[in-house]
């Protein structure tokens, strides 16, 4: 972290500490809200190759982004603040992926296949949906809706942060306090009924800190693929226990590392060439694919 | 007591379990028995909250099931289901720990300790405390989930085809040590079980079923009859007495 404070400054530290300061809480809740967001994700659905990524929820965000500048304009949405928007935006991707997680996990037992199926299916499906939101679009609108959803690790809207930190903080406080029940979760539904857990109300809460963090790493960063995946299962590797008092702070200092690090060596070392995301996706879909193979061969 | 009122399940056309009413004793081994599909598991299922009944109520000391809160009826009322996969690394002495939250909330005091201590050494797992579970065998996993359900100090413990997976000398012993249980520590265990000649050797209560229905209700004399057993599973078994107790010859 020091490192990516001042290696390779030049000129007023007035400037750069604050600037870098500012893409360094960036990512730091990024890598959080990713990496809680998967290993909750993965332990409701009792499964490591889901995450709410693969199962389409950025996209979700997306297509939820566009549709408001679709209806209502830029006109509109430039005259409200971005911070409230943000937290409307936040409480609708909410309210639809409660619907929908509700609808995949809660109301039937449906086999993991049809799960990860329906997942892809609604990614493509709300991609589409966005697209062709798109191509309707006036083009000055488009290229105003370009700019809030080309995010990427060098730009982070740094607007949000102090909206995205408080939300995480919350976020966090919910989880901390939800963090023996997780582990008796990890034991499968009829097992924490058994033990007195409240199962329904408890993971619609925790779908819903997963739909907040979603939104917080999408709004910040854009959409993330396998990066969640990637670090849930290093972190498993890693503890050798999959108590959650563990897990959970173990995934979030390797997305950390993962991030920091690697934006810190991307920008002094190739000079800003590549884009961190494609390396971090790649590895990542490279990660997804070796578990997937690992399954099938059980 | 454990008492249910006119409980059905359908799901869609297919009734499970249909209209039935039972009490269910303080103490001593409950044997569910019937053949495949009469609804036994659903029946236990839904006395255990798993699953929610389409109508009727179940009365576990008075508190219904579906409106009483599950961390206070989980100090009352266990259950172990049959095919327990979990996709956790734990160890065994982890493991019987959980049986332990609904007292300790997840911080376990020198009283739980001694709780899942007990437990562990009532199934014999001390040596195997700390092995994983996916280092056991079948029989071990299950001992190790049996032990889980005593450590969560229930009355009820409700088991759920517990011999499920174990070999004669595992099946005889894990009966053996039920009916130890239920008489040392006063419990009344519930067993939905396949072989009837192991509920005839250890229940003191029968409940037979068929299709969704209860067929019988008594002792265990009551059911190992040959003509009960011909209405209750539809084929001839001769029954003779050994040694006191009356077994079926099923595989004649």
């Amino acid at each position: 972290m020091a490192a990516f404070m001042t290696v390779g400054a030049k000129g007023n530290w007035d400037f750069v500490l604050p600037f870098r300061g500012g893409k360094l809480l960036g990512l730091v809740l990024v890598a959080y809200a990713v990496a809680t967001a998967t290993v909750l994700f993965q332990t409701i659905t009792q499964n490591r190759i889901l995450t709410p990524a693969v199962m389409g929820f950025d996209s979700l965000y997306v297509a939820l982004q566009t549709a408001l500048v679709f209806f209502l304009g830029t006109r509109d949405l430039a005259i409200i603040d971005m911070r409230p928007r943000f937290v409307l935006e936040t409480m609708l991707m909410v309210a639809m992926s409660m619907a929908l997680f509700h609808w995949l996990f809660l109301s039937r037992r449906r086999s993991l296949h049809l799960v990860v199926l329906a997942g892809l299916v609604f990614g493509v499906f709300f991609r589409s949906l966005s697209h062709m939101m798109q191509r309707i679009l006036d083009p000055n609108e488009f290229i105003a809706l370009q700019d809030m959803l080309f995010a990427s690790f060098n730009t982070i809207d740094t607007q949000l942060l102090a909206v995205s930190s408080v939300i995480v903080l919350v976020t966090a406080w919910v989880s901390r306090r939800l963090l023996a029940k997780l582990d008796v979760l990890m034991l499968g539904r009829d097992t924490a009924v058994n033990l007195g857990i409240d199962y329904q109300r408890v993971v619609m809460m925790l779908f819903a800190v997963i739909a907040v963090l979603v939104s917080v790493s999408t709004a910040l960063v854009g959409p993330v693929t396998f990066f969640g995946l990637l670090v849930a299962s290093l972190a498993y590797q890693a503890v050798g226990t999959d108590r959650h008092e563990y897990t959970l702070p173990a995934a979030t200092l390797i997305a950390i590392i993962a991030l920091v690090g690697g934006q810190t060596v991307m920008e002094r070392v190739f000079g800003f060439d590549t884009a961190l995301s494609v390396i971090i996706e790649f590895t990542g879909g490279i990660a997804f694919m070796l578990l997937l193979y690992r399954n099938l061969n059980r | 007591m454990i008492e249910i009122h006119n409980l059905t399940k359908c799901y869609d056309e297919a009734t499970v379990v249909d209209d039935v009413s039972l009490k269910l004793p303080e103490s001593g081994i409950t044997a569910i028995v019937g053949p495949n599909g009469a609804g036994k598991s659903t029946l236990l299922s839904m006395m255990a909250r798993l699953i929610a009944p389409t109508a009727g109520r179940v009365l576990v000391d008075g508190l219904d099931v579906q409106e009483t809160p599950g961390a206070v009826l989980a100090k009352r009322l266990a259950i172990l289901k049959q095919n327990n996969q979990v996709n956790m690394r734990l160890t065994v002495s982890e493991l019987v720990a959980f049986g332990r939250f609904p007292h300790s909330g997840g911080r376990p005091t020198v009283e739980d300790k001694r709780h899942i201590d007990e437990a562990i050494a009532y199934l014999g797992l001390n040596e195997l405390r700390d092995r994983f579970l996916d280092e056991l065998s079948g029989g071990q996993r299950q001992r190790a989930f049996v032990a889980m359900v005593l450590a969560q100090d229930t009355k009820y413990v409700l088991l759920d085809e517990p011999l499920n997976s174990l070999d004669m000398k595992h099946a005889a012993a894990m009966m053996k040590l039920l009916r130890r249980t239920a008489d040392e520590l006063a419990k009344s265990i519930t067993v939905v079980i396949h072989d009837i000649n192991f509920a005839s050797i250890y229940a003191d209560h029968v409940v037979a079923m068929r299709d969704g229905r209860v067929m019988l209700e008594g002792g265990a004399v009551d059911l190992m009859q040959e003509l009960v057993l011909k209405d209750i599973y539809d084929t001839v078994v001769k029954v003779r007495e050994v040694d006191g107790h009356r077994l079926g010859l099923h595989y004649l």
